[in-house]
């Protein structure tokens, strides 16, 4: 395995679809956002927060209009060859692994497919066979051969979702990018593909972006969060950090109402994310803000109803929060009494390996981009 | 008791004739459901849940056979004549299915969706009443009564959920039976649709049994939870109680994949249960649980466990509860 910086990161990215009626629907509006491998990242929203899109870009399925995505350093290369090269690095694991599947492929064909469309049998030195086979294994899937000549419809949800990742860690990627990898499974097998998750960050130094809407999946795996509404990331940060003290009203009301969270009033908010063609202006969340509705934030209610808010960089360090009433509540230094994120033990040495990574990168804020609050 | 029950299922069996042969989706199911009252019934695919929720109706395919009794009001639904089974479909109980967002017609206006049991069920109704009806069921389902005129497209999924709440909703029900109602949906619109369902037992003193495999959701609504594995009842007893302190092995592995957010324990420890449900073709002699249980020893072989009381209230069915585990007996 190199020693480069296996590190994807997007910047500013926008994403327009024109609809019918001859708007435009910005999918996503400045998102930023950085995955290196050998971390899990949980990007987390409802339906309609351009979580999805914001998945498929990373592996140029979109094109934004705006803002780029980098793999390891570089501008992503867009030409047919340079987009090949880049998915055997990036693997997308779709979901629903029912519909992801081709119903007439057999287990290994499905799984033997990427290895031939990139041509990673003959410089290997083994057969097509073994390879599958070792896939087949690395993704739990015990003994392979016995599976290989299985389809689609003869295998529970859960060894289907693990066929679909055995297809993308066939092609040796460094990074892993699930969309909602668990939502179509049962309770008792949930744990065991998350567990899996784990292992291959573990064992293979994978990196994992997971896009769900399940807080409680990114506190059972992720390392960083980023939390997203209307295409654009509000709050990021060590999961620990954002799940334990979230900042962002949005992110407390997402929070709220997960269930047998009783120590949290439930904050159910009203109505659905907005159509991305007319996004409120000055802060985006701001006709759905409990906070502003209950008069909490007063202070600031202008700025929230005509002043936009910057994009929060993608930088991992330190947690982040796109909100006038955080800022203005850390200027005035009254929420001052909370830990630092090294202080906190289980996150800390998770921490120090993406430190590791990115030494000398220097501040987020010293690029001339514009400044956003810094929690901490 | 079971007499003034709005619904008492009593030793229901289910048994579906398959090319392979015999399949016992349910075995020797009791339920209750008083009004007023939510009963969770939790279990994942395969257990018998959703077969449980046809059969109240009657719905079950004609490859099914079943034996037991399912007492709606006192009468059995299972025996009774054609007419007095129309009175109780839609009026008197009524089903939200799973994937509720596709069972939608994608060619007519919800709102003629909605009002279709109306008019079978209240002919006598007018144009005028039907249609503020139709305003009023949307109204209680939060959402705008001119959304009546919407075709299923033009809704999102938690929109077209609520329409089928709505819709179940049309000829007043005592009981409704909801079938993973918010599976397909993401935590915000699962929380609205959660609150509809829970003002309507509230404020109306409906019976409601809520099907699902999330544990978590369950017990932040229900009152009271039945777990199903295999086709049987393996613990039933206060919601709460049951998630939080499981006595049956499979509760527990149900309740442990829904981490509690902020439990340290949890971090970078996924709770899982391995292998697979039994094929109800084939089940092994004994426990059916025991070929995945971690608690598994000798004496779950030679008959399956009978549900039987161990607290107020609290009931499972598993020979090992109260039993030290060997592993822990020796560290």
């Amino acid at each position: 395995m190199s020693t480069s910086p296996a590190e994807l990161s997007v910047q500013g990215l926008r994403v327009e679809f024109s609809t019918r009626s001859g708007r435009v629907a910005r999918a996503l509006d400045g998102a930023d956002l950085v995955v290196r491998a050998g971390e899990v990242v949980a990007l987390v929203g409802e339906s309609g927060s351009g979580k999805t899109t914001l998945a498929r870009s990373l592996v140029g399925l979109t094109r934004p209009a705006a803002g780029e995505v980098r793999w390891e350093g570089k501008p992503m290369d867009r030409s047919r060859r340079g987009l090949k090269a880049l998915r055997r690095h990036v693997q997308l694991v779709l979901q629903d692994p029912a519909g992801a599947l081709n119903p007439r492929h057999t287990v290994y064909e499905s799984v033997a497919e990427g290895l031939r469309i990139h041509k990673l049998v003959s410089g290997s030195g083994r057969t097509e066979a073994e390879l599958v086979a070792e896939a087949l294994a690395s993704a739990g899937l015990r003994p392979p051969e016995s599976l290989f000549l299985r389809y689609p419809h003869e295998l529970s949800g859960g060894q289907r979702q693990r066929v679909l990742i055995a297809g993308a860690l066939a092609l040796n990627p460094r990074l892993l990018i699930a969309d909602e990898p668990v939502s179509s499974l049962d309770a008792s097998i949930r744990g065991e593909i998350l567990a899996l998750l784990l292992k291959l960050r573990q064992e293979l130094g994978l990196g994992v972006l997971v896009v769900t809407h399940d807080l409680g999946l990114a506190w059972n795996i992720a390392d960083r969060i980023a939390v997203m509404y209307l295409g654009r990331v509000v709050e990021s940060g060590p999961t620990e950090e954002v799940l334990t003290s979230p900042q962002h009203p949005y992110t407390q009301a997402l929070l709220s109402v997960v269930p047998e969270m009783e120590r949290l009033e439930p904050v159910v908010l009203r109505g659905e994310i907005p159509d991305p063609t007319r996004i409120p202006s000055g802060c985006r969340f701001h006709p759905r803000c409990p906070a502003l509705a209950s008069g909490e934030a007063d202070d600031v209610a202008d700025a929230c109803r005509g002043t936009a808010l910057p994009i929060l960089s993608g930088e991992p360090e330190g947690h982040r929060c796109a909100c006038h009433l955080v800022a203005a509540r850390v200027s005035t230094g009254s929420t001052g009494d909370r830990q630092s994120t090294g202080d906190r033990q289980s996150t800390g040495d998770r921490q120090s390996t993406g430190d590791g990574h990115s030494n000398g990168d220097g501040h987020s804020n010293g690029d001339g981009r514009p400044t956003d609050q810094v929690v901490t | 008791m079971s007499e003034s029950s709005l619904l008492a299922i009593r030793d229901l069996h289910v048994t579906y004739a398959t090319g392979d042969g015999p399949l016992s989706a349910v075995r020797g199911v009791d339920l209750t459901v008083e009004r007023g009252q939510i009963v969770g019934v939790a279990g994942e695919s395969g257990c018998g849940k959703s077969t449980l929720a046809s059969t109240i109706l009657r719905l079950q395919p004609a490859n099914a056979t079943v034996t037991g009794r399912v007492l709606f009001d006192g009468d059995d639904v299972l025996t009774m004549r054609w007419g007095a089974l129309r009175a109780v479909r839609w009026a008197g109980a009524s089903i939200v299915f799973q994937g509720a967002l596709h069972s939608l017609n994608p060619v007519q206006r919800v709102g003629d969706q909605i009002a279709e049991p109306i008019r079978v069920h209240q002919p006598a109704l007018g144009e005028r009443a039907t249609t503020s009806r139709i305003a009023e069921l949307l109204e209680q389902v939060g959402l705008d009564p001119a959304r009546a005129r919407s075709y299923p497209h033009q809704l999102s999924g938690g929109q077209k959920q609520r329409v089928m709440i709505a819709m179940a909703l049309a000829c007043d029900p005592q009981l409704v039976v909801a079938d993973e109602p918010t599976t397909a949906l993401d935590v915000m619109v699962q929380a609205q649709v959660l609150d509809v369902l829970s003002a309507l037992v509230r404020e109306r003193g409906v019976g409601m049994m809520m099907i699902s495999h999330d544990l978590s959701v369950l017990a932040d609504l229900c009152d009271r939870i039945t777990v199903m594995y295999a086709g049987r009842v393996v613990e039933e007893g206060p919601a709460a109680e049951v998630f939080a302190d499981a006595l049956h092995p499979y509760s527990g592995a149900l309740s442990a994949a829904f981490p509690r957010v902020g439990d340290p324990d949890a971090r970078f420890s996924p709770a899982g249960l391995p292998g697979d449900p039994p094929d109800p073709r084939h089940l092994t002699q004994g426990c059916s649980f025991a070929p995945r249980c971690p608690r598994a020893a000798d004496v779950c072989l030679p008959a399956e466990p009978e549900l039987a009381t161990y607290a107020e209230g609290r009931a499972a069915a598993c020979v090992r509860i109260g039993q030290p585990d060997a592993q822990e007996a020796a560290s």
